[in-house]
């Protein structure tokens, strides 16, 4: 399959780094952070790991043997039942089998000496060359859910929204690529790379990630609730806020005020704050609509989306306040902020999302409830003390940085948990792949999310960090997961959901069209900054002039702007898609009965 | 009681406080304890001019392509003479009043130079303009933005004394007839710049780096130093090549060449290292070169002279560590007899 070679070539691309990380040995005085101390954890974190799946499974036998001595009780019944039965009763019972095996179907009960008519409307197109030469036939979302129309509305508009801040964001990041390039493109200061460099990344995490994933995330509580959104209204303010928050932002960081560089912090704190309201706005509706929930469990999607947003907001405020941030402060803080603003807001919430879509596109459970409520506390744990290792060999404390290195390592678990979740649900379902134009979204995202983190967490050791560390890597090892994980997987929720809210689907040439630009762009841009990345850092070993690592970059960079144009275009096709799946007028008219006789003729 | 599977209120109480919990232990306390520091004794505080410098730097986003952290490992010590150290940041650092944060200053991109130490390493004033207006017309290759609207073009015969003229090498110059005036930007943004300097530890203790490599440690050169196993070409192309550029032709009206200069090619190469050690400002029409005696060793200086001597049609004789190291102290012991 095709995917397994691109996954096979990836793995090829990260074998040489890992197998380097672990041999070499930086310094020998601080013993616990040596990769053989850490590879020793995740050793034994693997060990708990497979003892606590052993458990499950005694645990399940045991259930079955329960079960087992059951039915044992049955059948001994049933065998009593037929002893004490009467002769005649017992002729009558053999009659009945004798003539039923006797039966022979005419050929005609399906009535097929009947002309075909469709009087009930059903066939919605009708077609002479089932195989298509070009392009493989995918099959149909099963159309219309049963939803409020103020659900549909809302959801709508929350993705409307995003596919335009995906749309300007990455525009605005192209820009910036290019620029790597032709550093004279223009000379107006709103548009200078240190001024636009935040307004991008802003803007796809504010815009389009945000409220993508909660205009999705609505119709996920409203349905595992089998409840009413608690508020519409607050749902309706809470997109005017984030909207104007990245509106406001975005102007601010061109007009040159931001909040002092951190990454993912440039929009100043009245800014940010309205992101803030809007986010707990969100929180009290999702809780009340759970709380309002008809069934007793809450679901686990449910679990990672409030997490999400109470995290979040948290995070949002210790990262703005006053009190400690000044000198280094500021540091630790701004390597916490940022880890947890891709780990608490945009990983959570997407799982969250994955819980529910990823099963319900393939009309099957998950997998295992329990191993999603293990990688839900250990996201947490393991993810909230790893925001020092963007920081490993600063002047920040030594131990701060190792327990970012080891915990980077245990986010092993929640990681090989999720992905062995979402993989084993799809298990049985390959077929389906190949048959529909949602699921390779959620394969390449479920994939990503196991590369991704897992790469991440091997470039937080201090060796491989001795490499990359400042070097475009980090940009790879960004769009590896912002892009790879947290968009192809929102991609795969909006195609599952919108064309059954709307009752329209996109054309499928587009849908593989945009999957397509969208993979093999991400795939230029990441490898050409992962290898480039790689001889910038071995340059910088070896004491070469500064100047000598700019001009290696170049081919590396090009490379990247056209990956980024490959990107780019992919998503004007998908807000075409949007376009066509939200469009008001009527899609083409079903067929009638009088043509379809026609046709047959 | 802990029923997360059907209790919302547990299930959020729960996240919410394990969460504040563990940011407290790794975010809260630490960063408290990092503003616990106080400043080097000899560190300066920032002047106004250079604080409005700074709040430039940080507005035109500088700090998404610039470090300033020198790490405790082996391939950083080009960028500082020590790893940094909390102190280091206690002046920059402060928060920007109400509505700002503390600046981010040490980065996570390293697409440009680390700027630790750049007021060390060029110290002129007339190179940074002339990098901000246009960083091509000093460094060919260079990636970085210009910064023209930091700059104004206005008629020559508008100038007026006191106004710092930024004299273009021809093929960036404007029109004739107009003239490149600095505006106070530009000019509290050098002053930033040109405050970047590390300040050394007390008592000369010395913070050392990580080697990079256990194998590089024990095959590096020699102690007997030999002039051949410093690379003189980089050595130029690390220190030099900013002003003099690397093809030794140096920037008309700013940074005088080295290929065929008379100086370069004497056969007594004398007065050439003096000008490494010393510095130079006798010509009215170059900038002001700084002195390298604090910076360059003995060695390096004599592979960077050789170097400039044969390169580029020069013709000049090599340099020997002996050579550098007579007029070092020859110096030495001129200025404290």
């Amino acid at each position: 399959m095709d995917y397994s070679r691109q996954i096979f070539i990836l793995s090829l691309f990260f074998l040489p780094f890992t197998a380097v990380a672990q041999t070499t040995t930086v310094n020998s005085e601080n013993w616990i952070t040596s990769p053989g101390i850490i590879g020793t954890l995740v050793l034994v974190f693997i060990v708990i790991f497979i003892a606590v799946l052993i458990f499950m499974s005694r645990l399940n036998s045991y259930v079955k043997l329960l079960k087992h001595r059951q039915i044992e009780k049955k059948n001994l019944a049933f065998n009593e039942e037929l002893l004490a039965l009467q002769e005649e009763d017992i002729d009558i019972i053999l009659q009945q089998r004798k003539s039923g095996l006797k039966y022979r179907l005419k050929g005609t009960e399906l009535g097929s000496d009947q002309g075909a008519v469709d009087e009930k409307g059903l066939i919605g197109r009708v077609t002479h060359e089932p195989e298509n030469p070009l392009f493989d036939e995918k099959k149909k979302t099963p159309l219309g859910i049963e939803t409020p129309d103020e659900l549909k509305k809302i959801v709508t508009y929350y993705l409307g929204a995003s596919v335009f801040w995906l749309v300007f964001g990455t525009l605005v990041g192209q820009y910036v690529g290019m620029k790597f390039l032709w550093p004279e493109m223009d000379h107006f200061s709103w548009l200078s790379f240190g001024r636009l460099r935040p307004v991008h990344t802003n803007a796809v995490f504010w815009g389009w990630a945000s409220l993508a994933m909660i205009g999705l995330g609505y119709f996920v509580i409203a349905r595992t609730s089998n409840a009413k959104v608690y508020s519409y209204g607050s749902a309706w303010w809470t997109w005017r806020l984030i909207n104007l928050t990245v509106f406001l932002g975005t102007l601010s960081l061109m007009s040159g005020i931001n909040n002092g560089g951190g990454e993912y912090r440039e929009y100043t704190w009245p800014v940010m704050l309205i992101f803030a309201i809007g986010l707990i706005i969100t929180f009290w509706n999702f809780y009340k609509t759970i709380a309002s929930r008809k069934i007793a469990d809450i679901y686990v999607s449910n679990w990672y989306m409030l997490a999400a947003l109470i995290w979040t907001t948290v995070l949002a405020i210790i990262g703005y306040m006053p009190f400690f941030s000044d000198g280094l402060g500021e540091t630790v803080i701004q390597g916490y902020y940022m880890h947890q603003g891709v780990g608490m807001w945009f990983m959570t919430f997407t799982l969250g999302l994955i819980y529910y879509y990823l099963p319900s596109s393939l009309n099957k459970p998950i997998y295992s409830y329990s191993l999603g409520v293990l990688a839900f506390w250990t996201q947490m744990l393991f993810y909230t003390m790893i925001g020092t290792h963007h920081f490993v060999f600063s002047p920040l404390p030594w131990w701060l940085q190792t327990t970012a290195i080891v915990f980077s390592a245990g986010m092993f678990i929640p990681v090989v948990a999720g992905t062995t979740n979402f993989l084993m649900t799809m298990r049985g379902s390959w077929s389906h792949i190949s048959k529909s134009y949602v699921l390779p979204f959620f394969l390449v995202g479920v994939i990503f999310y196991f590369v991704g983190s897992t790469q991440g967490s091997v470039q937080a050791f201090r060796f491989t960090n001795y490499v990359w560390h400042f070097t475009d890597f980090n940009v790879a090892h960004s769009h590896m997961t912002m892009y790879g994980i947290i968009t192809f997987i929102l991609w795969a929720c909006i195609y599952t959901i919108l064309p059954k809210l709307t009752g329209k689907e996109p054309p499928q040439v587009l849908v593989g069209a945009h999957f397509w630009m969208a993979f093999i762009g991400l795939f230029a841009y990441m490898v050409s900054l992962m290898v480039g990345g790689t001889y910038k850092g071995l340059s910088w070993i070896e004491g070469n002039a500064f100047l000598n690592s700019v001009i290696l970059m170049k081919p590396y960079w090009l490379w990247r702007a056209i990956g980024g144009s490959l990107m780019f275009t992919s998503h004007l096709v998908f807000a075409y898609n949007f376009y066509i799946m939200v469009n008001k007028r009527k899609s083409v008219e079903p067929m009638r009965v009088s043509q379809v006789g026609q046709v047959n003729n | 009681m802990f029923d997360f599977h059907k209790n919302h209120k547990v299930l959020v109480i729960a996240a919410l406080v394990g969460f504040v919990t563990l940011s407290f232990i790794v975010a809260v306390f630490p960063a408290y304890q990092m503003q616990d520091v106080q400043p080097l004794p000899q560190q300066p505080a920032m002047t106004e001019n250079e604080r409005e410098g700074l709040n430039i730097y940080i507005r035109e986003g500088c700090v998404s392509c610039h470090t300033q952290q020198v790490r405790n490992i082996e391939m950083d010590n080009m960028w500082g003479d020590r790893p940094s150290i909390p102190s280091d940041y206690y002046y920059s650092k402060e928060r920007m009043g109400v509505w700002r944060q503390s600046p981010s200053l040490l980065g996570s991109e390293r697409t440009g130079p680390d700027l630790t130490n750049i007021g060390k390493r060029q110290p002129s004033i007339d190179w940074h303009l002339l990098h901000l207006y246009n960083p091509r017309s000093v460094v060919g290759q260079s990636i970085m933005p210009s910064y023209p609207w930091l700059f104004d073009i206005r008629d020559t015969n508008t100038v007026t004394g006191d106004e710092k003229v930024v004299n273009l090498p021809d093929a960036f110059a404007p029109p004739s007839g107009k003239t490149v005036i600095a505006k106070e930007e530009a000019l509290q943004l050098v002053a930033y710049l040109q405050s970047l300097q590390q300040t050394s530890l007390p008592d000369g203790r010395e913070e050392k780096f990580i080697p990079a490599l256990e194998s590089k440690q024990t095959s590096g050169a020699p102690e007997g130093n030999d002039t051949n196993s410093l690379n003189g070409e980089n050595l130029y192309l690390q220190t030099c090549a900013v002003c003099h550029q690397d093809n030794g032709k140096g920037v008309v009206g700013a940074f005088p060449p080295l290929a065929g200069s008379e100086i370069v090619n004497n056969k007594d190469p004398e007065l050439m290292i003096k000008i490494i050690l010393q510095g130079y400002d006798a010509r009215s029409e170059f900038a002001t070169m700084q002195a390298f005696a604090d910076q360059l060793s003995d060695a390096e200086i004599a592979a960077i002279a050789t170097h400039e001597r044969t390169s580029w049609g020069n013709t000049g004789s090599k340099v020997t560590e002996e050579e550098v190291r007579k007029i070092r102290e020859y110096i030495n012991k001129d200025l404290n007899p």
